[in-house]
């Protein structure tokens, strides 16, 4: 194969057509009896409460979001730098902890504030 | 070529969903469809690790601290139709403006030398070579960049109301 | 020709993961059953019982995808209907797609044409599959958001944040791997652990890099938000956490992207740490064993012991994950984000650095 994006696009193209295909299945085959129950949500049996838009989350998932995205920018560094690792030799290894400690700085901070502790 | 013509015509299809479409949600996934083809248009210019990169970093984390955010403040659908403010407007004239003037560039402009890219253009060797041994300055400054957005994010996080 | 063959190699990398996707279904419930001294699933018969015996394990493969797929499609009246219906759509698309980049085989020889069998040869596989396994959180997130209830939101929020926080201890074990073997394709590392250390042992990856292996492989079921992990669908807290509100097949298509992410993990750790479908001592011509004993075996059927193997080893580490499962209850969320955020990523920076150390102070260390 000269481009083996093509048979990516191959790929994606197929998968996407079986899964399509499998979802709609049940609504091909199933049976199609809706109730006024039945299209409640399930709060487990109680009356819904009604709609969550308006419902509020705690801040700390916007925090993990945050270092989550911090530390995947580091790790996605580092796989350019482990494929030519050998080429840079210690001069590689000196720059990528350079860059790693000053992180590692950023990881110390927020572990001790108590940014990763859950109550 | 013609690739690239329908990835791009996608690309702006979806980019215009990003900012027209009323439920901050539904922009928010048509900004990872965005991404995601700005990731093939890398794939098209034969700039794979780019492409993933952009895949991993921003299709696959930023869009998500995107939703969360909406989700955390809970921001509702717009319940107004768009409407222009005086803002809007200068910056709609200005936009206008750009627009004409990369026409006219379009028209004008004839494509000088095209280089043929080097073998190997664009792979990851080449790419972590250029990045570690020449520019390893701005990669080092990007870390401080990195953590300045981390202890900003724990600040405003845990500033009590 | 060239599109046929690459048709062909997209839809044998498909089928294999539908295949083992539903095989695992079965697995886990014969397996579980197993586990808890039961029967299991054992009732599998066609037509309402017209056959006298069951049909064992065949009845049960088809039996419990063809009753999802017969279930109601019940949309809840509040939800959004668009997004509800991307949700599942958006789990199960990328992950269906890792395995076009996995090698399942090494070459197939018919005649003049030589086959690499991996249905897309990229040189970044690597990065592909990370990138499409982080695409996988998008289908968790709006599934418990358009869903538009209580359960399923919390189920989506609390799933997608453990996601994320696994997925930076996942690229940290990688990387290394990486580091081992100085290049991204999946196919090339495979094929590096061709070699033998000291000429006895196979060089597989988990004799260069055994750390990586534990910190991928916690942080790999982690993703795939099984128990220990399950705290996103915590059954006796959200009832079925973000994919409460579905059902039918769209509901299926959530439980098919975990048995694919399982079956993923159990492919990439084949593949970077246990030689993937390299057969130890078997090469193109036959069998090289230590001690200069060879024994010449035809090419297809090397090809053939190759996938064989591949898929033995794909399964081994299906059971161990499915073993795990069964084996040790949930944890605690805040446990669970120390675990990713203070263990994981801790170690396995740790992992890097003294394998670059080691890299370095040793080369030849290295299989590259």
């Amino acid at each position: 194969m000269t481009n083996p994006y093509i048979a990516l696009l191959i790929s994606f193209v197929l998968c996407a057509l079986v899964a399509a295909i499998m979802m709609s299945a049940s609504w091909i085959l199933g049976p199609k009896r809706a109730s006024k129950a039945k299209l409640e949500i399930f709060e487990t049996g109680n009356p819904p409460l009604g709609s969550i838009r308006g419902i509020r989350f705690p801040v700390k998932f916007y925090l993990v979001a945050i270092l989550f995205v911090v530390f995947d920018v580091e790790v996605v560094f580092m796989y350019p730098w482990a494929v030519v690792f050998r080429r840079l030799g210690w001069m590689g290894l000196a720059e990528m902890g350079a860059f790693v400690a000053v992180l590692g700085v950023g990881l110390a901070y927020v572990w001790r504030v108590g940014a990763l502790e859950w109550e | 070529m013609i690739a690239f013509y329908f990835v791009a015509l996608l690309m702006i299809a979806s980019a215009l969903t990003v900012i027209l479409h009323r439920n901050p949600i539904y922009s928010a996934l048509a900004l990872v469809n965005t991404l995601f083809l700005i990731a093939v248009s890398f794939v098209l210019l034969d700039a794979e690790l780019i492409a993933m990169l952009q895949v991993i970093v921003y299709a696959g984390a930023i869009v998500i601290l995107f939703l969360f955010v909406i989700m955390l403040l809970n921001v509702e659908a717009e319940k107004h139709a768009f409407r222009l403010s005086r803002a809007g407007t200068a910056g709609l004239a200005l936009a206008l403006l750009l627009a004409v003037e990369l026409g006219v560039l379009v028209v004008v402009w004839e494509p000088a030398r095209v280089e043929t890219p080097p073998a190997g253009f664009g792979s990851t060797e080449l790419l972590a070579e250029h990045l570690f041994a020449r520019s390893f300055l701005p990669f080092e400054l990007t870390s401080v960049l990195l953590l300045v957005a981390v202890v900003g994010a724990v600040v405003m996080a845990r500033r009590k109301a | 020709m060239e599109l046929l063959i690459a048709f062909v190699k997209a839809l044998v990398a498909l089928l294999i993961i539908l295949q083992v996707t539903v095989l695992l279904l079965w697995i886990e419930r014969k397996g579980s059953a197993l586990i808890q001294d039961r029967v299991g699933a054992n009732r599998a018969n066609i037509f309402g019982g017209l056959l006298p015996f069951n049909l064992g394990i065949v009845n049960t493969l088809m039996a419990d995808p063809l009753k999802l797929f017969h279930k109601e499609d019940i949309v809840p009246k509040d939800a959004d209907r668009f997004l509800h219906w991307l949700a599942p759509f958006a789990a199960v698309l990328p992950l269906f797609v890792t395995f076009a980049v996995v090698p399942f085989g090494d070459v197939l020889v018919i005649g003049d044409t030589v086959i690499n069998l991996q249905a897309a040869e990229l040189e970044v596989g690597l990065l592909f599959i990370l990138g499409m396994v982080s695409l996988g959180v998008y289908g968790v997130i709006i599934g418990g958001w358009a869903s538009n209830s209580r359960y399923a939101f919390l189920g989506g929020v609390r799933g997608s944040a453990q996601m994320i926080s696994y997925e930076i201890g996942l690229g940290l074990a990688l990387v290394s791997v990486v580091l081992t073997y100085g290049t991204l394709d999946l196919q090339a590392i495979a094929r590096a652990q061709g070699e033998l250390m000291w000429g006895v042992i196979p060089a597989w990856g988990v004799f260069y890099q055994p750390l990586a292996l534990v910190l991928f492989f916690i942080a790999g079921m982690a993703e795939s938000k099984r128990a220990p992990f399950d705290l996103p669908e915590a059954e006796s807290e959200l009832v079925a956490g973000f994919y409460t509100e579905y059902s039918g097949s769209k509901q299926s298509m959530f439980m098919m992207s975990d048995f694919i992410e399982i079956a993923i993990v159990a492919a990439l750790v084949t593949t970077l740490f246990f030689g993937g479908w390299q057969v130890p001592y078997l090469y193109r011509d036959g069998f090289h064993l230590p001690g200069g004993l060879f024994l010449a075996v035809p090419s297809l059927l090397v090809t053939l012991l190759q996938v064989l193997a591949f898929l033995v080893k794909l399964f081994i580490f299906c059971w161990l994950q499915i073993l795990v499962r069964w084996t040790f209850p949930r944890m605690r969320y805040d446990h669970l984000m120390m675990l990713g955020w203070k263990r994981l990523l801790p170690l396995g920076l740790a992992n890097v650095a003294v394998s670059a150390v080691l890299v370095l102070a040793l080369e030849g260390w290295t299989v590259a």
